[in-house]
């Protein structure tokens, strides 16, 4: 065991995973956190996000920036799809319709069919180069300590970062408003909020467009940051995972799910440091655990971690406990 | 020190009573000649319904062929569980849509209006399960109720100067509105940590917030602690004094009796009464609707029993002759 364990916990703080995370946690927290909406499909929005960007640059060869438009046009006519029919209905008719509407665009990024725009289940690579040509960092290394990273890493974390700290930061400055108080108050009762002579549905789909569309920022920093996409990294465990990151943070709370999503991954990744660690100086026998099975044992500390939050801290690192507290009544 | 609040305060509740007796005489004056008789017509109605039926599967929970409310005055609605008040209610402010039927409010219909429109033009309402909005604070509830916000505008939120001195004017009307509903002192609590009676207060102190009109209240007085239903009939009848008008569904009699105008009696759907509180607790066709034609019959007693018994069957052989005679006739 090392210091490197500690390094790589440190680096994923603020690594690539941690700001795509962040990004779509977000978003969900815009649709979950403050309007209440169940969104089980924020994986498609960042899909949409990803292959924007991808499809758009190496099969249509079009410079990146109509990718991000065009990923931003796809999350808006999404998320108007899925909430024109279900947001006159009863909150769970948007859970299904999100969470099938999701896998279906996973699959059609998979399908054979549409292999000849998405890659299918190869995915696409060799789309990023227009945004790396951007980069203003010449080559060399930046930063200290754990987070030192080349130039390229470097622009994408920095891009980022910035994204995360304009999206919070338009949080903020829209939930401490009027418009916010509404979205709020749709979560409590949206009949009382109708009776206030509110447009009930109208706020839920601002909610939802608004969340969808921080969600496919997420997307093109993930496809931008790996250079490349592949659609199985959009499965419903992508939304489950925002969903921790979203609860472990605390919901409706604007930094929450930034700080969940840091947790989150430096929890992945000091578990997956240790035990290995311990495998490999002998202290964990090969007979109850072998290096190859330290991936999904990770997650289930992860879970166990999650479960221990929700049993002493269930409001989040950042939520407020008189407000659970009232829940039961 | 202590004679010197006072004072304003004593001066400004004679006042009050003072008006509270005009315009409490005025809606009884305006009543007075009204017919007792179901769908009667009244001088200043400010909502006419007409038609209005709404039908669940095979069971028509209301079907009100005529009522109307008049303006300025308390008017209860009252009848047994299931006679169709709290259905007629949704119908009427836009949360449930009607098989038929049309109705209109101060002379524009109104009928499949969305629900927050209804609102908008000024007749908002409350609900039966109070509906307060636990995890906002007791301020924030009470902004919610504001019509009008350049600040709900998501175009608009992000940019609080545009907002925030209609934001502050709005935040001094709910405190003093809070004041008045003596729960100024609770602004910046949860909502959820209200008691049930203060609930119903805040719940109606935020309906006034945009300055209705028309004040629906679904059963206000269910679940309040007594110690609040003076304090709670005061505010209703308060409404009045400032000109709103008041419709309000109630099983609570004494209340009824203490603070309505007028009343309207439904049953099975139908409205089967109407007239002043007294009149109308006096009318047979109310007590039947509520306690049965035979309410006066003990079925301990057998014999008075099987005579009662033969008595319905009478009854319902009568009926089903008179309906073969309708069906011949309109054969």
């Amino acid at each position: 065991m090392d210091i490197s364990i500690l390094n790589n916990a440190l680096a994923a703080a603020i690594g690539l995973d941690t700001v795509i995370y962040a990004l779509a946690a977000l978003g969900l927290n815009i649709q979950f956190g403050y309007a209440g909406l169940l969104n089980f499909g924020q994986a498609a929005f960042v899909a949409i996000g990803s292959y924007g960007i991808a499809t758009i640059v190496s099969i249509a060869g079009l410079p990146f920036v109509v990718g991000i438009l065009v990923g931003l046009a796809g999350s808006v006519v999404f998320a108007l799809l899925l909430g024109i029919p279900t947001l006159r209905l009863r909150a769970d008719y948007l859970a299904i319709a999100t969470i099938a509407a999701s896998e279906v665009v996973r699959l059609l990024a998979r399908s054979n069919s549409l292999g000849a725009y998405t890659g299918g289940s190869n995915g696409l690579s060799g789309f990023a180069e227009g945004f790396y040509d951007l980069n203003p960092f010449p080559q060399g290394t930046y930063g200290f300590g754990p987070f030192a990273a080349n130039e390229r890493n470097t622009w994408i974390l920095l891009v980022g970062w910035l994204l995360v700290a304009l999206v919070a930061l338009a949080t903020w400055a829209i939930m401490r408003s009027p418009w916010g108080r509404v979205l709020k108050g749709i979560r409590e009762d949206e009949d009382a909020v109708r009776a206030l002579g509110k447009n009930v549905y109208a706020y839920k789909m601002q909610a939802l467009v608004l969340g969808g569309l921080v969600g496919t920022l997420g997307g093109f920093v993930f496809s931008l940051g790996r250079a490349a996409v592949q659609p199985d990294n959009y499965a419903t465990a992508f939304t489950f995972f925002t969903y921790t990151v979203l609860l472990l943070g605390g919901a409706a709370r604007v930094l929450g799910p930034v700080v969940g999503a840091a947790i989150f991954w430096v929890v992945l990744s000091l578990t997956d440091g240790v035990l290995r660690g311990a495998i490999q100086e002998g202290w964990i026998p090969a007979a109850l655990m072998s290096s190859s099975q330290v991936g999904q044992v990770r997650f289930m500390l992860v879970g166990l971690a999650l479960m221990l939050l929700m049993i002493y801290r269930p409001q989040g690192i950042f939520g407020d406990r008189r407000e659970l507290a009232l829940d039961g009544r | 020190m202590a004679g010197d609040t006072h004072a304003p305060a004593a001066a400004g509740a004679t006042q009050q009573t003072g008006q509270q007796g005009t315009r409490k005489e005025a809606a009884t004056r305006a009543l007075a000649d009204v017919p007792r008789v179901p769908g009667a017509k009244k001088p200043d109605p400010v909502l006419v319904a007409d038609g209005v039926v709404r039908r669940f599967g095979g069971l028509t929970a209301v079907s009100v062929d005529h009522v109307e409310i008049q303006r300025g005055a308390i008017t209860a609605l009252i009848g047994p569980n299931g006679a169709g008040k709290t259905t007629f209610f949704n119908l009427l402010t836009g949360f449930d849509r009607p098989d038929e039927g049309k109705w209109s409010f101060d002379g524009t219909d109104l009928a499949r209006v969305p629900a927050h429109k209804v609102a908008r033009r000024g007749m908002v309402r409350t609900f039966q399960l109070t509906k307060a909005l636990s995890r906002l604070t007791v301020l924030q509830n009470m902004l919610l109720g504001a019509s009008g916000q350049k600040g709900e505008s998501l175009l608009r939120a992000a940019f609080a100067g545009i907002w925030r001195s209609q934001e502050k004017a709005n935040t001094e009307r709910a405190m003093e509105l809070l004041g008045r509903f003596k729960l100024d002192k609770k602004a910046d609590d949860f909502a959820g940590s209200l008691s049930g009676g203060q609930r119903k207060l805040l719940e109606m102190a935020r309906a006034l917030m945009s300055d209705p009109q028309v004040v629906m209240l679904d059963e206000p007085m269910a679940g309040v602690n007594p110690a609040l239903t003076q304090s709670l009939l005061g505010h209703v009848k308060d409404l009045r004094e400032q000109g709103m008008t008041v419709l309000f569904v109630e099983h609570d009699m004494d209340m009824v009796r203490d603070i309505s105008d007028w009343v309207v009696v439904m049953a099975q759907g139908k409205v089967v009464a109407e007239g002043p509180p007294d009149s109308v607790m006096a009318d047979p066709a109310v007590i039947e609707a509520y306690l049965g034609g035979h309410h006066d019959v003990s079925l301990a007693d057998e014999a008075a029993a099987a005579e009662l018994e033969k008595e319905i069957e009478a009854e319902v052989e009568a009926e089903i002759a008179q309906d073969d005679a309708k069906d011949g006739h309109a054969r």
